[in-house]
């Protein structure tokens, strides 16, 4: 019982603070309504029972990302135009837009699941378990997503290298 | 009924790139529609007792975080050229 409460907490928690992330004005506001989101989406992640991914949503999300995102605020401290009108002038066909993507896909979804209640946690996703498995099955995505990581860091090595040669 | 959220979720982030006219903010909103993705993945391994859905969370965060550690730099970039965050400022980026 207080599970199903929790949950439905975290999860308007996230989609709360989503909705901040549209109207807030400072963009270090911005980001830390993004990582209340990110948080509450951990907590939503361990209870369903996949402790493992809320662990990494920690861990990635909230510790390097965001930290990232914040450095990168806090070294672009500029006041400009975006700073006074949040909106682009896409604001009313961006709703729009929006509206109808929400309606297609809960449409859809609605048809597909016939309005599921979600199941039961197992306790499939110990961290043990989906360790072995990620290693004895999903090597090879590992090792991809390692040379994927190696060319993000050379690529960001040679931007940074491009914009000193431009300022000469 | 989480598979609601997800897609709220989605739908927030695409409304915030659209609508905002801050580049950080925007690429914060891209993160947002990440974080709705994962959020249905999380949920469908779930509901399926089967670790692929997980394991592709995994692949997510870490595609993430290349993509943030590629647009930051981009954004610093363009922000000393431009001197601003504001999208109006890099209308001579269009094709």
């Amino acid at each position: 019982m207080i599970e199903t409460v929790l949950l439905w907490l975290f999860a308007g928690t996230a989609l709360a603070a989503a909705c901040l992330m549209l109207v807030l004005r400072h963009p270090m506001r911005v980001a830390l309504a993004l990582t209340a989101t990110m948080l509450s989406l951990a907590g939503v992640y361990a209870l369903l029972g996949v402790h493992v991914i809320a662990v990494f949503q920690v861990l990635i999300y909230v510790g390097a990302v965001m930290v990232f995102m914040v450095y990168a605020i806090m070294l672009l401290d500029v006041r400009d135009r975006s700073f006074t009108r949040r909106f682009s002038r896409l604001l009313v066909p961006g709703i729009a837009v929006a509206l109808l993507f929400l309606a297609i896909l809960g449409g859809g979804l609605w048809r597909a699941l016939g309005g599921h209640a979600t199941a039961s946690a197992g306790t499939l996703f110990t961290l043990q378990e989906f360790s072995v498995e990620f290693l004895n099955d999903y090597w090879l995505h590992f090792e991809l997503v390692s040379v994927l990581l190696v060319a993000a860091v050379v690529a960001a090595l040679a931007v940074l290298e491009v914009g000193r040669r431009a300022r000469g | 009924m989480l598979i609601a959220v997800s897609a709220a979720l989605f739908a927030l982030g695409l409304l915030g790139v659209i609508v905002r006219r801050n580049v950080l903010v925007m690429l914060m909103c891209m993160e947002l529609m990440l974080n709705g993705v994962n959020l249905s993945l999380v949920t469908f391994a779930q509901q399926s007792g089967s670790a692929a859905g997980a394991v592709l969370v995994l692949l997510v965060f870490v595609v993430a975080t290349a993509e943030i550690a590629i647009a930051i730099p981009i954004v610093l970039l363009l922000a000393q050229r431009k001197n601003g965050l504001d999208l109006d400022a890099y209308d001579d980026l269009r094709g």
